[in-house]
């Protein structure tokens, strides 16, 4: 079999179908940016799969020209699960929104989580359900006015970073939806993170909750109120690059270099693989700035790994090749 | 008193042993069992335990019991009607004493009948001592008391010791029913081999029940059952759980597929899990899901990359999965599920048997979404229709529905072992690496079987997505299109109603015409087969049996099959789901109906009764 790996372009992952999302959607810079992510990842084409649930986002398969699979609502995680099981050799991206993920399949996405699966999952987080036109979902704001909240909304949202670190996620990037050239950057990330990969892109969605992220990722504040973190350096943000984050005690503190006698050499340094995430999940939790890059990437043994290292060692041991050894084995007896 | 020792021969006998569900009430019982069947007789088993782990000791709830069918003739049915009792405590006798025969044997542990147990029990006055047992043979032993001598200077602890008195009602049997003990004692040695003292205590305790029987006089008789005449082979004893798990590892090895499957755990189901996850051996991917749902669609997941999926569940569990099952019919991908009925509805009965999932399997998902639906009918044949439901949802492409029930799946029977070089070939419709693909379209049909072709991810050149969504009915893209949701929704249903040119005809066994035709499916075989014989060979009445494995699509001959007969009774442990669809599929014969729903098998008499009613 032929295993060199063909130079691919964007067009070659591109399907025949017309793209159908609202004019302006940031899922077209989601979509776009994917595209251009894989021709650089160094995989095969027939050895991609996308899986889906159900939303807006969820017919991101449709146009992909990859192996896919348009699920039902809240089950792509669990689907992706049984896919990489069958066939670890293929690299196997959930596309899934904060409806589909966060509340009818939130028990799939706490326990992909909690295993380890080597998969990518991309979370399209909007804030608000827009396919079925607009209620809140389990991200939207307290006070926020949607179709089932016209008085404004009562649930407490969930955090997905949050989530996901007490579900034990070992990858854990959140993204503004604006920003394709960071995530092309991150998704090649993902794919060669071993276990599972979960990125949070905050989707604006022109429809139903135009606006949502703008706070943090409008051109001419994101400097001033995103901090894009990165292995390795300081986490300093800012117009300026004069901000930055301390720890005070258990809390994360924002300051200013230059003020109050405040260095460079005082500022954290990020460390995305540190095992102990409480320092990620403390930077998943920021409102200000809002944390993005990769904030988590630490590795251990895949659910897959282990299964095969399992699966090995039995086979090395046991006495059965074929079912008729089972089948004849013990107490049998002539007639 | 002496009563002198006699032998009697006998063609079968019903054994039942009951106690606490802590007493070990199962375990003997398998021991009697496999014992039996190695000695050559015909075997059926029927463990009926309470869904309480460890119910409180001594209550009527927490009665545990295994009964056992053994004969030197053709044994269907774990049999209703009792020979011999054994019986632990008050509660096991309260509970289980209308079952057995006038005249037949009691063992008793006098020991539990203390005025505790009794009040347990809501026995006012002692059974034993109030006369109300005169119409039985009633063997009392000292049975705690005996173990504990037994087992005095082991040096082992109270619990160990009283644990091991089942063995001594074992031993009893044993030497009433001139068995061998030594399979047992083997088991001992095997199963205790890091713990010898728990080994030699159980042996000696066995031993010491043995020849207690052996010396006691006032065991009237002892019993001998010669061996069965059962077609020559190599045989072992088998549930019905573990035939269908070893059916799908056959099915994975004869088809040259990896098997995979998601489950979830649930009375009666998780024993088959509980196989498959030990056979890592064969490559076999067994998955404790978060729940029923991804119990299910990661057996979806695993198809789509070219596995044999399967899911298991029971009733509960398979209304959990509805949705995702209509995903995998729409898909058209591969997936068997097994539904291990148990009483419903809701959490229902979850330990007993029943019938009453047929109408879910056939109906129980949004839209029209049609399944190839199978039923086993005894515990070793499992095995077969485990094959069977692989078999058909590979050649075809369309989920296979299989369902059992809790009393195939948990009782067991003497299995002919088939290897598999014995078993049919199976093919699937997967395309080769290094295929052409410019002709191809997703849903192109086989022209017989409209099966579409699999084609997994890793297959250059056939990228393709699938998904919920209505289809295309030749590209496989989304398609609003109403007269191709027409055309798609029929051609779903032919591709079903088309595997019954690939299956075998009903047959009518005893009488091919007659009088009466008893029809069945699935797990009531063995007691229609007993009750439908009785009258056909023993009376000499014009009644047939046709029971049904394959229920959607029925054979083609079933309508000829019915009209060979006058009057045509649907039996079911439900309250009539078959003779509903068979009512709607065949509107010009009139059935009547024998439902029970007791969370109990049919009893042979009571069909009997039944059928003489309309001879």
């Amino acid at each position: 079999m032929d295993t060199a790996v063909k130079k691919y372009t964007f067009k070659d992952f591109a399907s025949d179908q017309e793209v159908r999302w609202c004019p302006g959607c940031d899922d077209y810079v989601i979509l776009r940016s994917m595209q251009k992510a894989l021709p650089e990842m160094g995989i095969k084409k027939e050895d991609v799969v996308f899986i889906s649930g159900i939303g807006c986002s969820s017919r991101f398969p449709y146009y992909m020209d990859t192996y896919g699979m348009h699920s039902i609502h809240g089950r792509a995680a669990a689907i992706a699960t049984g896919t990489k099981l069958a066939n670890p050799e293929l690299s196997v991206w959930t596309i899934t929104g904060d409806g589909d993920s966060l509340a009818i399949g939130g028990n799939h996405f706490i326990h992909v989580l909690r295993r380890n699966v080597n998969i990518n999952i991309i979370l399209f987080n909007n804030e608000i359900y827009g396919l079925t036109k607009g209620q809140f979902s389990p991200t939207s704001l307290i006070g926020q006015k949607t179709k089932t909240s016209p008085y404004g909304n009562t649930q407490p949202p969930f955090s997905p970073g949050v989530l996901a670190m007490g579900a034990n996620a070992r990858f854990f990037a959140r993204l503004a939806g604006n920003n394709p050239k960071e995530m092309t950057k991150t998704f090649i990330e993902a794919e060669k993170f071993q276990g599972t990969s979960l990125i949070e892109v905050m989707q604006n969605c022109v429809i139903f909750n135009d606006g949502c992220f703008t706070q943090y990722t409008d051109k001419t504040v994101r400097e001033d109120k995103q901090l894009l973190v990165e292995h390795g350096k300081p986490m300093i943000f800012g117009k300026e690059k004069n901000k930055g984050l301390i720890l005070n005690g258990l809390k994360l503190e924002v300051v200013t270099i230059g003020e109050n006698g405040v260095k460079e050499e005082d500022i954290l340094i990020h460390n995305a693989k540190e095992h102990d995430n409480t320092l990620h999940t403390m930077l998943a939790k920021l409102e200000y700035p809002m944390v993005t890059g990769i904030i988590r990437a630490s590795e251990e043994l895949t659910y897959e790994q282990r299964e095969d290292a399992l699966t090995k060692e039995v086979k090395a041991n046991s006495k059965f090749t074929k079912v008729d050894d089972l089948f004849f084995s013990g107490e049998t007896y002539e007639v | 008193m002496a009563i002198k020792n006699k032998e009697e021969a006998l063609d079968h006998v019903v054994i039942r042993f009951v106690g606490d569900s802590g007493d070990g009430m199962q375990l003997t019982g398998m021991q009697f069992t496999d014992t039996s069947a190695m000695f050559g007789n015909d075997v059926a088993t029927f463990p009926n335990y309470p869904a309480e782990i460890r119910a409180p000791q001594g209550s009527l709830y927490g009665v545990s019991g295994f009964q056992v069918h053994i004969g030197s003739v053709e044994i269907c049915t774990p049999g209703e009607d009792l020979d011999l009792l054994v019986c632990m405590n008050p509660a096991a006798l309260k509970t289980n004493i209308e079952a057995l025969k006038p005249g037949h044997t009691i063992i008793v542990d006098t020991d539990s009948f203390t005025k505790k147990n009794l009040e347990k029990a809501l026995y006012a006055s002692n059974p034993l001592e109030d006369g109300s047992l005169n119409n039985y043979r009633v063997i009392e032993v000292a049975m705690t008391s005996l173990t504990k001598e037994a087992l005095s200077g082991m040096g082992l602890d109270n619990k160990s010791i009283t644990r091991s008195k089942n063995m001594f009602a074992l031993g009893m049997v044993y030497w009433m029913y001139h068995r061998d003990m030594e399979h047992t004692l083997d088991f001992f040695k095997k199963k205790f081999a890091k713990k010898p003292i728990i080994a030699e205590a159980n042996s000696k305790v066995l031993k010491t029940g043995f020849y207690f029987a052996e010396t006691l006089e006032l065991i009237p008789n002892s019993y001998v059952i010669a061996p069965s005449k059962m077609p020559k082979g190599q045989y072992r004893i088998i549930n019905g759980n573990t035939a269908t798990a070893w059916g799908f590892l056959a099915a994975a090895e004869k088809s040259g597929l990896e098997l995979f499957l998601g489950s979830y755990p649930i009375t009666p189901a998780s024993d088959i899990l509980h196989e498959l996850v030990k056979h890592k051996h064969f490559g076999v991917k067994a998955f404790q899901a978060e729940d029923e749902i991804a119990g299910v669609t990661s057996a979806i997941g695993a198809s789509f990359a070219g596995d044999l999926a399967i899911t298991t569940t029971s009733g509960p569990g398979l209304a959990l999965k509805g949705e995702a099952v209509g995903l995998a019919m729409i898909l058209e991908l591969p997936l068997v599920i097994v539904d291990v009925q148990r009483g419903g509805p809701s959490t229902g009965l979850p330990t007993k048997t029943e019938q009453s999932d047929l109408l879910q399997a056939m109906y129980g998902r949004n839209g029209e979404s049609p399944l190839i639906v199978i039923a086993a009918s005894t515990p070793a044949n499992c095995f077969d229709w485990a094959y069977e439901a692989a078999k058909l949802t590979l050649e075809h492409m369309t989920p296979v529905l299989l369902l059992t029930d809790g009393y195939i799946a948990n009782g067991s029977e003497p299995w002919k072992i088939k290897s598999i070089n014995d078993m049919p070939s199976i093919s699937n419709k997967k395309i080769a690496a290094g295929s052409n693909s410019e002709a191809w379209n997703v849903y192109d049909r086989d022209t017989e079987t409209l099966a579409r072709a699999w084609a997994i991810p890793g297959t250059e050149g056939f990228e393709h997505r699938v998904g919920g969504l209505e289809k295309d009915k030749t590209t496989g893209n989304v398609s609003y299109v109403p007269k191709n949701h027409e055309y798609m929704t029929k051609i779903r249903a032919e591709k079903v109603q088309r595997v019954q040119n690939s299956i075998p005809d009903l047959k009518a066994d005893f009488n091919e015409e007659g009088d009466l035709l008893v029809v069945g499916w699935g797990g009531t075989f063995g007691s229609l087969h007993s009750a439908t014989k009785k009258l056909a060979e023993d009376e000499g009445l014009k009644i047939g049996h046709a029971h049904f494995n394959y229920i959607n699509p029925m054979p083609k001959n079933t309508a000829a099959v019915f009209a060979k007969f006058k009057k045509i009774i649907v039996c079911e442990l439900n309250n009539g789901q078959l003779v509903m669809l068979l009512r709607s599929n065949f509107p010009e014969f009139i059935f009547s109906q024998y439902n029970k729903i007791q969370g109990l098998p049919f009893g042979a008499n009571e069909l009997t009764q039944k059928f003489k009613t309309l001879l």
